[in-house]
């Protein structure tokens, strides 16, 4: 157990409300508290035990639950998941972990074919409330696998809910919200921002579903989620030195998307530009745009815009930054919405 | 049986007493007669498809006699109908599956005791895993049954439920039904070494075959295995050495890959007529007991047939309403639209 985790574990105790965490310590905050309160919760994966995991999530977790609760397991993604379905039709709560986004591919019959289906196979009498926490996206320069987007294929599986935190605060929140339903939720961690700090106030979650306003703007909607949430609140601070008023919308949940919300936002603003690291050819972009046109199609400005990633393979290292979309992409890509004349 | 394999310590039980050997004989000729009904069945336009377990009878009620049913669990693929009905599962409610009515079955996994009928060849193999490391930690005492065939064995996941659950020393019994073909490939083009079983060395675990056409030496090796499990030992292989006496599945053409010369030999002695003929000869059982049997069996594959014929498709509504527990406004407005435009037409 490293200090650090060792002084959040104990700082636990105290009767704060409004801590600044990392994005790491609030997801181990989170296991650490799911795991203290509810005893069917066990957590497991390659390296999830003494080593605290790769990104040290269950850093300290084994040493104070105990290795019942928290454990390694062979190095094998289909048999975590597999696993995590029997354990599911004995009733516990499972949290494995997949290492990496990329090795989430290893699993996908356990993920697609069991965990999606169970209960609808067992018509509701076979529960999968299992959370995959997915350490997921871009941005930190690693190697192959190492770094995907897969929240369309999960998104498009019947059966499984998608959701995505982009700061720390909703990553506390939403991990023990997920962990406490009774269906099994993709829990995808934005890996880059892992060791950004935020306020994280423990006593008022906020609202736990749906879509969440964390900037609001007149002329424009930028919908993002996971890492690009951030990356669009930097886009907002650019474009208002020009006098573009842009609302960030972080989507948060990506399946079920809160239509709602993006027809609120739209229809303010009338004008969209979705963002996402996903290959942009049937990513989500496409699921957002649609529902955007479906609410606001009598007022809308300009077609909505996509600013993704590309229809390749996620590159390596030194092209990320020409992957990932970036400030530049962003703001031309509101260029391109403001500009847009019918006819 | 393989003297390289690691043995199974024999467990200190009675053998099996007359009772329970007509008992045993009883529940195959229920079996033997389902199952060849069932394809009859399917020819006759009342269900559009079946995978017959002919031959296997003796495999699958000898190793789901071994459950404890209080506190085990079985998980089948899609042609176990033998441990369903040694189990007791309601056979309307799992025949369903057959009848396209609903995928997993219409019966109660968790009441039953009986994972949903599973598709995916080695789908299942890892739940077991996971269901019995959740015994370890629960300290309870169940033991998992995991059934799976040879096409099975050649999947990923087959490796990574044994290594998982000798790792995690979970009380598992992987019981293979070896019937010596996948649809149209035989063992030889499919089980590298020639047994599963003994893959379990590798594993560091015990591994056994048995002849699975004879249904004491099954229910014996199966209920050793359950011991050694119990006794917190960890997990066993069992494979049981039987034939796949019918098509693959109703869809299939056995005579497109092997004779019925080729079947008459390899196919063994009857494992019915086996067991008929060692009650005889000890005494178990006579004409009148096999007389009684083959009409119970018949009256039970009656009220099955009537209970399948009378099953009428379920309500539409219900391909929504099991996606999940707790149901997502896109899916609800889904299904209400679903509702008004069947309506509408």
């Amino acid at each position: 157990m490293s200090e650090s985790t060792t002084a959040l574990l104990e700082a636990g105790a105290r009767d704060e409300q409004s801590v600044k965490l990392s994005m790491q310590q609030a997801l181990n905050r989170a296991l650490d508290e799911i795991l203290s309160t509810d005893p069917k919760t066990v957590v497991f994966g390659e390296d999830c035990g003494q080593l605290g995991g790769v990104f040290r999530i269950t850093d300290g977790l084994q040493a104070k639950h105990g290795e019942s609760r928290v454990f390694d397991t062979p190095l094998a993604e289909s048999g975590i998941l597999g696993m995590s379905v029997g354990l599911a039709m004995a009733g516990f709560h499972p949290i494995p972990e997949v290492q990496f986004d990329g090795f989430a591919y290893p699993a996908i019959n356990q993920i697609v074919c069991q965990i999606a289906r169970m209960n609808y196979r067992s018509r509701g009498t076979l529960p999968m409330p299992i959370t995959l926490r997915v350490p997921s996206f871009g941005g930190i320069r690693a190697p192959e696998h190492h770094g995907e987007s897969l929240e369309a294929l999960f998104a498009h599986v019947p059966g499984l809910k998608v959701v995505s935190p982009s700061d720390p605060h909703d990553a506390y929140h939403l991990l023990k919200y997920a962990a406490s339903r009774p269906d099994p939720v993709i829990f995808m961690e934005p890996k880059s921002r892992y060791w950004q700090k935020g306020d994280v106030d423990t006593s008022d979650a906020g609202p736990l579903t749906g879509a969440r306003i964390v900037r609001p703007g007149r002329h424009l909607t930028l919908v993002a989620w996971g890492a690009m949430v951030a990356r669009c609140l930097q886009v907002a601070e650019l474009a208002a030195e020009d006098g573009i008023d842009v609302e960030v919308l972080d989507l948060r949940w990506l399946k079920p998307i809160d239509a709602e919300a993006l027809a609120t936002s739209v229809g303010k603003t009338r004008r969209a530009v979705v963002v996402h690291e996903a290959p942009l050819t049937s990513g989500l972009g496409a699921e957002v745009a649609q529902l955007i046109t479906q609410s606001c199609f009598d007022t809308l400005k300009a077609p909505v815009e996509r600013v993704t990633g590309f229809d390749v393979p996620y590159p390596s290292g030194d092209l990320e930054d020409e992957y990932i979309p970036n400030i530049d992409r962003i703001l031309l890509g509101i260029q391109r919405v403001l500009e847009y004349r019918r006819g | 049986m393989d003297s390289l394999l690691p043995a199974v310590a024999a467990a200190d039980a009675a053998p099996l007493s007359p009772g329970q050997l007509r008992e045993l004989y009883s529940l195959m000729a229920a079996v033997r007669y389902l199952d060849t009904s069932a394809v009859a069945w399917q020819r006759q336009g009342i269900i559009p498809g079946y995978a017959p377990e002919l031959g296997q009878e003796a495999a699958q009620v000898g190793s789901a006699y071994a459950l404890d049913t209080a506190r085990d669990f079985a998980f089948p693929t899609y042609r176990e109908m033998g441990v369903a009905r040694t189990m007791g599962v309601d056979m309307v409610a799992y025949m369903s599956t057959h009848k396209a009515t609903w995928h997993g079955g219409m019966y109660d996994p968790l009441a039953s005791r009986l994972a949903p009928i599973q598709a995916v060849v080695a789908g299942s193999v890892l739940h077991a895993v996971g269901w019995a490391h959740g015994q370890t930690l629960s300290g309870g005492q169940g033991v998992a049954l995991s059934y799976f065939g040879d096409g099975a064995s050649s999947q990923g996941d087959v490796h990574e439920a044994m290594n998982f659950a000798a790792v995690m020393k979970a009380p598992v019994v992987f019981f293979i039904q070896n019937n010596g073909w996948a649809i149209s490939v035989p063992t030889e083009r499919q089980v590298a070494g020639g047994s599963v079983a003994a893959r379990a060395a590798g594993y560091g675990i015990p591994g056994t075959q048995v002849d699975g056409n004879d249904v004491v030496a099954v229910h014996e090796a199966t209920r050793n295995a359950f011991a050694h499990c119990r006794a917190g030992n960890g997990p066993v292989v069992v494979e049981a050495m039987t034939y796949r006496r019918g098509p693959h599945s109703t869809a299939d053409d056995p005579g497109r890959y092997r004779s019925l010369d080729d079947e008459r030999i390899d196919a063994g002695e009857d494992p019915l007529e086996r067991l008929r003929e060692r009650l005889l000869a000890e005494g178990v059982a006579d004409e009148a007991f096999f007389m009684t049997a083959n009409q119970a069996a018949r009256a039970e594959e009656e009220a099955i047939r009537t209970g399948i014929e009378a099953l009428g498709p379920r309500p539409g509504n219900e391909m929504f309403d099991f996606v999940f527990q707790e149901t997502t406004p896109a899916l609800e407005n889904q299904a209400t639209r679903w509702r008004e435009e069947s309506e509408h037409v």
